[in-house]
């Protein structure tokens, strides 16, 4: 990991505790709001964690710093992972995760640039991020920057015409500094993404877009770490796509066998043993 | 329900002109591409100026700046959101991109991504926009009535309608030295000069008294103040002193000049814009008179809330009621 600061990672902690903590951070958070997208910061957990703790470039106590590399979350509902991600990291004290929604919090439910350390785009109106990763990518190269641009979307953001204008541009601009991240977890607001605006064959059509495209298992950390070091290394002037499969809830078997939806129900209760689950299968 | 085809014979009509054709009048002072040469100019001293824009470079006088400085220009295509994603992006990171397309695109397609990735985020793009108001042919799509209007409701923006080649000049260099969000129409082509001949300067929020009058206050921006100034000479010959106001930042308003000026006893004001009656400077004016308590008869030249025909513009300048004759016969006819 480059960290490039001062406050480098502890060096006994895997990326599988890394991910452990991304999850225990988000479901503490969904704790203190009684609901939140807590089955869409599982399913993420991973990408985040090999994300801050293998792939980035950044400094914790300064998060506006030029050589880092930026992190875009477009699916600003997904705020909750990024800021259990940004705990982790250090970006973020862990003591916020008590105002997380809450009147006067740096943690709005949807993440915004203004409001959050380390968040560099206002999201949550879907189809935003690739558009400005664009941007920060045409500018890094302008600043002679070796600095690059990560994006996280997600696979409901495809049926949005914008993300298809940005990624024509981006293969058209060569912009080799950029490396997007599309979850797939197979729902949206209305149903499963694939039911309501079939984007298949996705590798396929961005390889046609003249991406540099994987398809990985999303919660498998060594595909994971992988793919981010095969989209960093690769010499092709191209942007490039990780394209990540991944099961909503992962880490909460009681959450991954629910029945599915955008916004996954969770009782009172519930909290507590999925804490405890997530526990149970770190020891495991 | 569509119109019957005109009838063969009767008086000759007026062809629709091309969309790049310039709005002067014949015989009247131009200067050519004034935003692009200003820009120019304003780039040479400012290297953070990118200029950007979706497929309408030449349309809107940027190709100038492209042919300047080729390598800070970026063509986005035809993707207007992309367009003003992109340049949030180029802005986060410290540049100040001046993008360019029509009114009608900037407005009506792309606003949420104006909205959140610029106005919300606070980015330092400029955006300008040709074809405003009533200033195409080609009917409603490339008519930009209600641009004023969505653009004031949007938080954290200034929004500018500059009247003549002068007022672009002055005001590029300006808006680029301002940091924040910046929405101004634009006249492209050969643009009229007219305010050269009253001495004007352009201020960021400020609102100019361009010419004195007894009878008549006219508030005006963008096209509608040169208009105004038509008409003012006109009804000069009937001894109707007209006094013009011409505010062409529209968000912040200069409250406290159109307060003094309206407060005057005696004068009719009207207010006049090349945009739809709804949401523009004139329902703007007219809510802050009433806030401050002043009472005036207050009248309003603006485009009606309707989709516009397709036509010559002389001739839908005349029909919708801003072209100077227009203006003229209605402020004769409000003064009885």
């Amino acid at each position: 990991m480059e960290t490039g600061g001062a406050m480098a990672p502890l060096p006994n902690k895997t990326l599988a505790d890394r991910a452990y903590f991304i999850r225990r951070n988000a479901v503490r958070m969904g704790e203190v709001q009684g609901q939140g997208y807590i089955a869409q910061a599982l399913d993420i957990a991973d990408v985040l964690a090999v994300a801050y703790f293998h792939a980035m470039r950044y400094r914790p106590d300064d998060p506006d710093w030029e050589g880092r590399d930026r992190f875009l979350l477009s699916n600003g509902h997904y705020a909750i992972a990024l800021y259990a991600a940004l705990i982790e990291a250090g970006i973020l004290p862990e003591s916020e995760i008590e105002s997380y929604g809450s009147d006067e919090s740096r943690l709005p439910m949807s993440g915004m640039a203004q409001y959050t350390p380390g968040m560099e785009m206002s999201g949550g109106s879907l189809g935003l991020g690739l558009s400005i990763a664009v941007g920060k990518c045409l500018g890094l190269k302008r600043k002679g920057s070796d600095s690059r641009v990560y994006t996280l979307f997600s696979d409901g953001e495809l049926d949005e015409g914008s993300v298809w204008e940005a990624i024509m541009s981006a293969a058209h601009y060569k912009l080799d500094n950029l490396i997007a991240i599309v979850d797939i977890n197979n729902m949206q607001a209305d149903g499963p993404s694939t039911q309501m605006m079939g984007f298949e064959p996705l590798k396929e059509k961005l390889d046609a877009f003249g991406w540099f495209t994987q398809r990985i298992d999303g919660n498998d950390l060594g595909a994971v770490i992988a793919a981010f070091d095969a989209a960093k290394s690769h010499p092709e002037p191209k942007p490039r796509m990780i394209i990540a499969d991944t099961l909503m809830g992962k880490g909460v078997p009681f959450l991954e066998a629910r029945d599915k939806s955008h916004f996954i129900r969770v009782d009172a209760h519930e909290w507590q043993l999925a804490l405890q689950a997530l526990e149970a299968g770190r020891t495991a | 329900m569509k119109p019957a085809a005109p009838a063969p014979g009767g008086k000759p009509r007026l062809t629709t002109s091309a969309m790049i054709a310039s709005i002067a009048a014949e015989g009247q002072a131009t200067r050519p591409a004034p935003f692009g040469h200003a820009l120019v100019a304003a780039a040479r001293e400012n290297p953070a100026i990118l200029g950007m824009t979706a497929d309408l470079g030449k349309y809107t006088d940027l190709h100038i700046f492209a042919k300047e400085f080729p390598d800070r220009f970026y063509q986005m295509g035809m993707a207007e959101q992309l367009l003003f994603g992109a340049a949030s992006g180029l802005a986060a990171e410290g540049f100040t991109p001046f993008c360019t397309s029509y009114a009608v695109f900037a407005s009506r397609r792309a606003y949420d991504f104006i909205h959140q990735t610029i106005a919300e985020e606070g980015r330092n793009v400029k955006i300008v926009c040709a074809l405003p108001g009533l200033t195409s042919g080609y009917g409603p799509s490339h008519q930009a009535a209600e641009d004023l209007a969505l653009f004031r409701a949007m938080p954290n923006i200034t929004v500018l309608d500059p009247c003549d080649a002068l007022e672009i000049e002055q005001a590029v260099p300006v808006i680029a030295a301002h940091r924040g969000p910046v929405y101004m129409r634009l006249l492209r082509g050969n643009v009229p000069l007219v305010l050269d001949e009253y001495g004007y300067r352009f201020e960021l929020g400020k609102a100019k008294l361009i010419r004195d009058g007894a009878e008549v206050l006219v508030i005006s921006t963008g096209l509608l103040t040169m208009r105004a100034l038509e008409a003012a000479k006109e009804l000069d010959k009937d001894r109707i002193g007209m006094a013009v106001l011409h505010v062409p930042t529209i968000k912040p308003l200069d409250v406290e000049t159109i307060r003094r000026e309206a407060a005057r006893k005696g004068r009719l004001v009207i207010v006049a814009e090349n945009h739809t009656e709804i949401g523009g400077l004139g329902e703007a004016v007219a809510r802050d008179l009433m806030l401050a308590g002043i009472h005036p008869t207050f009248r309003h030249i603006a485009l009606p809330d309707e989709f516009m025909a397709a036509g010559a513009l002389p001739t839908l300048h005349d029909r919708y009621g801003i072209s100077r004759d227009a203006i003229v016969q209605r402020i004769k006819g409000w003064l009885g």
